[in-house]
């Protein structure tokens, strides 16, 4: 509507836009031959894309509602989010620029906004009711009944055919039951095009955007804090506008019912950065939170381990090249360089360090723990020996209890929420009556649990687990010495540890098998499970994931000794 | 457990599952109650393929709850009922039925029976029809209540009867309650099942207004009747009519065979073991023989002073006789290698001696029999009775002595 030329035939300014994208006034229906070329980018809130359909729209339908599109709905959901992550401390830069760019750059390449003609082929009639063998006039296109029926196995919202049979038979150009104008065509499209807008991938916008931003929030942090409610995801749309009415098909769009995957949001961002044709992002570099060297030093600090170890981690990020601005930037559709998850390959540089240090093998780490114990009972000065032992037994508990913790909030977790979701207006009033008991029921049980009131959302942490120096009791193992385990030869501290063994000898095909390596529990050592045990809490992620990047890590770091002597088994020297 | 970090709807209430049942199994109802204010939501959600739906789960373990919490009141017991019977159709009248017996426990007769009346009145299209079997146990359990009723009456008019006065409208009120209840209990009986407290209270009916030849029909039927499940009790109370009815001795007997082959260990055994003795017929006396033994190979027995008298004065009886020592022979055959053990060892010697001399004279006749008068239990049983002098004692000793070579055949 930034268009406010004078009709030529009326002088009016009162322009609407044809199927064609070309301005027409709406007072004498005068044709102009200018299009739409940019539109504004508030067009969430107030206005609408209206067309001239051939068949009949209803302009306001009885309910109060407007219409509205799904890519709106969308719009609004990265707006709250971004909103959220202001709160949480991000930039403001990141909503107004960034995230806005990405977006509206993302509308014009899918060409769903921005551009000359945007993709809203007319919907065709569907009639679905009847008879089940009726097959769309396109059949390329998956009749409903299928999509309907495809998302039963993910265990997702309500799809039996009673719903399709009530869909009423539509004329030409109005959406197959949905409270959006596209619902429909957008569960369509799903099919052909990857990169169709879902829920996990609104996470996937703000990730990039975090990362473009440099923004001291790792994926998994980000992940958390949307599992844990401080950003907006389970149940957005109770923040959509009375007038956005939500129901049949948009339920399947809007309405998550799983948690966002770490895998799946990491793999749809780097789609996207493709997709939308960006640049180099912006250099990570030594400096920057994101970088090895730093997430390292959170992590041992979380993991209540030696600061000593710092040096240890640097030293192999230098050796790997893992820390190289290179290796570390991200460069949208460079499919050779792998993509770096900076949570996961500090993680996994620490079980390296670890693994150097103390073997892991069970026997091994434990020896050196007792030898640790009897040095600690003569050494009176400076901190304690680092005892392998004593840490385990810390942090176990610890972990134990959080993991109980966790196990326990994760069965109490809470998917609905007061604004109902009906899939037609027939079963309305079955949905209200069934949230009505639902809530009475909540009450008259919530009563007999006793004092145990739910807990309010804790406040947001980065740190999951916090260890204080000022505890006497001696659960704090950051400032300990790793002396206990290192000894002097040519002047350098080197590890006592004279072996190391290979997680995997020879690594997968990432493309084929989708892993690096296959991690199975009873293959490894216990100490090793455990440390990748503690990771996986921290970050929320399969153990198998950590495992990957600790053999990928392996394998560069080992990577002379592994080409010249193949022969060796998986104990080598350093 | 896995730690599963992929985590939706459905695992979700899985997990709340688990730690619901968990909660249930040590009996904590805060924390069902509260894992279970978090199940509740899964109600929103379809379950259509699934076995055992959400509102099932919710019925049942929110029944457990509010029936063993503190804090939950009869009141809020039936509030939550009421919503379990709206949730599923399919359900309403085991709902109902489940409801009436936990008002029944609570002592709520006046409610149950309420329930059950409002659910009898209950259509609903087809659902009716399948539900037919529900409807006939709450219609059973009407009658039972009628029953119930009756019987209070006839009690009230057995008192006030002793005054020579008879109440007409205690009596009107006890025969409309008995046409009721009759009518009611006579059907369910009809279908294959096991309906001991229905047959029972059917037949009492029967019995007190004179229809014998209908209640002898119906226990034959529900003793007799192979489509029915096999209950030792249907047995039990049809011998226990016939006894009342003076019925001949044969026909107890045979009444009771049934039970001896169903459950050897029943205490009627030692009733049948007793008839048995004395029938003039000698395969019954084998019968009876065989019976009593078989009793005592189980282990609730042991102690029981009346199964060994039986047993004792059977088997002194045939070795007095003199004849079918071949009897014992045989059913001593299958016992001699355990039962010395299991009955006769010194231990138990003592004990029963200490415990129970009537037992311990009973079991050290049998023993000296069946073991000889060398036999641990004889020996310390007789001995310790002779020093006691005790006069039954000493004759057993000398009886045992003098049969001794009975044991020796019996064994060989």
């Amino acid at each position: 509507r930034d268009f406010n030329e004078r009709c030529a035939q009326c002088s009016e300014v009162n322009w609407g836009l044809t199927d064609g994208g070309r301005f027409y006034c709406r007072s004498c229906h005068n044709v102009t031959e200018r299009t739409r070329e940019v539109v504004n980018t508030d067009f969430i809130t107030n206005s609408r894309v209206q067309k001239i359909s051939k068949g009949l729209r209803k302009q306001e339908k009885n309910d109060g509602g407007c219409e509205w599109y799904i890519c709106e709905g969308f719009q609004l959901v990265l707006k709250k989010q971004a909103e959220a992550l202001e709160a949480l401390g991000v930039c403001p830069q990141m909503k107004d620029e960034i995230l806005c760019n990405f977006w509206r750059c993302y509308l014009q390449k899918s060409k769903q906004a921005y551009c000359k003609r945007p993709d809203g082929e007319t919907v065709k009639a569907l009639s679905v009711c009847e008879s089940s063998t009726d097959v769309d006039s396109d059949p390329e296109r998956p009749s409903l009944l299928h999509l309907l029926s495809l998302s039963e196995s993910e265990g997702d919202l309500q799809t039996d055919c009673s719903f399709a049979s009530s869909v009423s038979k539509v004329s030409e150009s109005t959406s197959v039951y949905s409270g959006s104008v596209d619902g429909s065509l957008y569960l369509m499209k799903n099919q052909k095009e990857k990169l169709t807008m879902t829920m996990p991938m609104t996470l996937s916008f703000c990730y990039m955007a975090l990362l473009w931003l440099r923004e001291p929030i790792t994926l998994s942090e980000l992940l958390r804090f949307v599992v844990e409610g401080h950003i907006p995801y389970l149940n957005v749309f109770q923040h959509f506008p009375e007038k956005m009415k939500l129901c049949g098909l948009d339920l399947r769009i809007f309405c998550v019912e799983s948690w966002p995957i770490y895998e799946e949001v990491f793999n749809k961002m780097h789609e996207l950065a493709a997709f939308l044709d960006l640049p180099r992002f912006p250099d990570i570099t030594d400096s920057c939170f994101l970088h090895p060297d730093m997430l390292c030093m959170k992590y041992l600090m979380e993991a209540n381990l030696p600061d000593e170890l710092h040096n240890w981690t640097c030293r192999v990020v230098k050796k790997t090249g893992i820390g190289e601005v290179d290796f570390l930037t991200l460069m949208p559709g460079n499919k050779s360089t792998r993509k770096v998850k900076y949570d996961v390959l500090a993680a996994a540089v620490i079980v390296v360090v670890l693994k150097l240090l103390f073997l892991l093998d069970d026997h091994y780490e434990w020896l050196l723990s007792e030898f640790a114990e009897e040095r600690n009972k003569s050494n009176t000065e400076g901190g304690p020996y680092f005892e392998f032992k004593k840490w385990y037994e810390v942090v176990k508990q610890s972990l134990d209890v959080k993991q109980k913790k966790l196990d326990e909030e994760r069965a109490k977790y809470l998917w609905r929420c007061e604004k109902p979701l009906f899939y037609s207006v027939k079963n309305k009033s079955k949905v209200l009556k069934r949230r009505q008991m639902v809530v009475n029921l909540q009450n008259q049980f919530g009563k007999l649990s006793g004092s145990v009131r739910r807990a309010e959302k804790p406040n947001p942490s980065s740190f999951q687990l916090s260890w204080s120096e000022e505890n006497t009791d001696g659960s704090c193992f950051h400032g300990h010495s790793l002396k206990g385990v290192l000894q002097e030869k040519c002047g350098l501290l080197t590890a006592m540890n004279p072996d190391y063994w290979l997680c995997t000898v020879k690594l997968c095909n990432e493309k084929l098998c989708g892993h690096l390596a296959h991690y199975r529990e009873v293959e490894f050592p216990q100490s090793y499970h455990f440390v990748l045990g503690l990771f996986s809490f921290l970050l929320r992620i399969q153990p198998s994931y950590i495992h990957d990047e600790v053999c990928m890590i392996e394998h560069k770091l080992f990577n002379k000794k592994l080409y010249k002597k193949l022969k060796y088994n998986t104990v080598l020297r350093k | 457990s896995s730690h599963e970090h992929k985590l939706n709807f459905r695992k979700s209430k899985e997990a709340c599952l688990s730690y619901i049942q968990d909660a249930l199994l040590q009996k904590q109802w805060k924390r069902a109650a509260e894992f279970l204010t978090c199940y509740v939501e899964s109600l929103e959600k379809d379950y259509s393929r699934e076995h055992v739906g959400p509102s099932e789960m919710i019925w049942r373990i929110g029944t457990e709850i509010l029936w063993h919490h503190s804090q939950s009141s009869m009141k809020e017991f039936n509030c939550f009922m009421e919503q379990m019977k709206t949730l599923g159709v399919k359900r309403y009248l085991k709902v109902c039925l489940e409801h009436v017996f936990h008002l029944l426990c609570n002592g709520q007769i006046d409610e149950a029976y309420q329930n059950l009346s409002l659910a009898e009145s209950w259509r609903f299209g087809e659902q009716t029809a399948i539900q037919d079997k529900e409807m006939k146990l709450i219609e059973a359990y009407r009658g039972l209540l009628d029953y119930y009723s009756w019987s209070k009456q006839k009690n009230i008019l057995l008192e006030n009867g002793e005054d020579g006065f008879s109440d007409l409208a205690v009596e009107q009120e006890m025969h409309s309650y008995f046409r009721k209840a009759a009518v009611n209990l006579k059907e369910i009986i009809k279908i294959p099942g096991v309906w001991d407290v229905f047959v029972k209270c059917y037949v009492d009916l029967l019995e007190f207004y004179g229809d014998h030849n209908e209640a002898r029909q119906v226990l034959n039927e529900y003793a007799y009747n192979s489509k029915f499940p096999a209950n030792p009790n249907a047995h039990v109370y049809l011998y226990q009519f016939l006894k009342r009815q003076g019925e001949s001795k044969k026909s107890l007997i045979s009444a009771l065979k049934i039970l001896h082959d169903i459950v050897p260990s029943h205490e009627l055994m030692i009733d049948f073991n007793t008839m048995l003795q004395k029938s003039k017929k000698r395969k019954k006396r084998r019968l009876g023989l065989e019976v009593i033994f078989a009793a005592l190979d189980y282990a609730g027995w042991k102690e029981n002073a009346k199964a060994w008298s039986c047993l004792a004065r059977q088997v002194k009886q045939i070795v007095i006789s003199e004849k079918h020592l071949d009897w014992i022979k045989q059913e001593w055959n299958s016992r001699k290698d355990w039962w010395p053990a299991f009955h006769f060892s010194r231990y138990l010697a003592k004990r029963n001696w200490q415990e129970n001399k009537s037992l311990s004279y009973e079991k050290a006749l049998v023993a000296g029999i069946l073991l000889g008068k060398d036999c641990k239990y004889f020996k310390y049983v007789s001995h310790q009775g002779c020093k006691a002098q005790l006069k039954r004692f000493r004759m057993l000793k000398k009886f045992v002595n003098r049969h001794n070579p009975v044991y020796l055949r019996i064994s060989g």
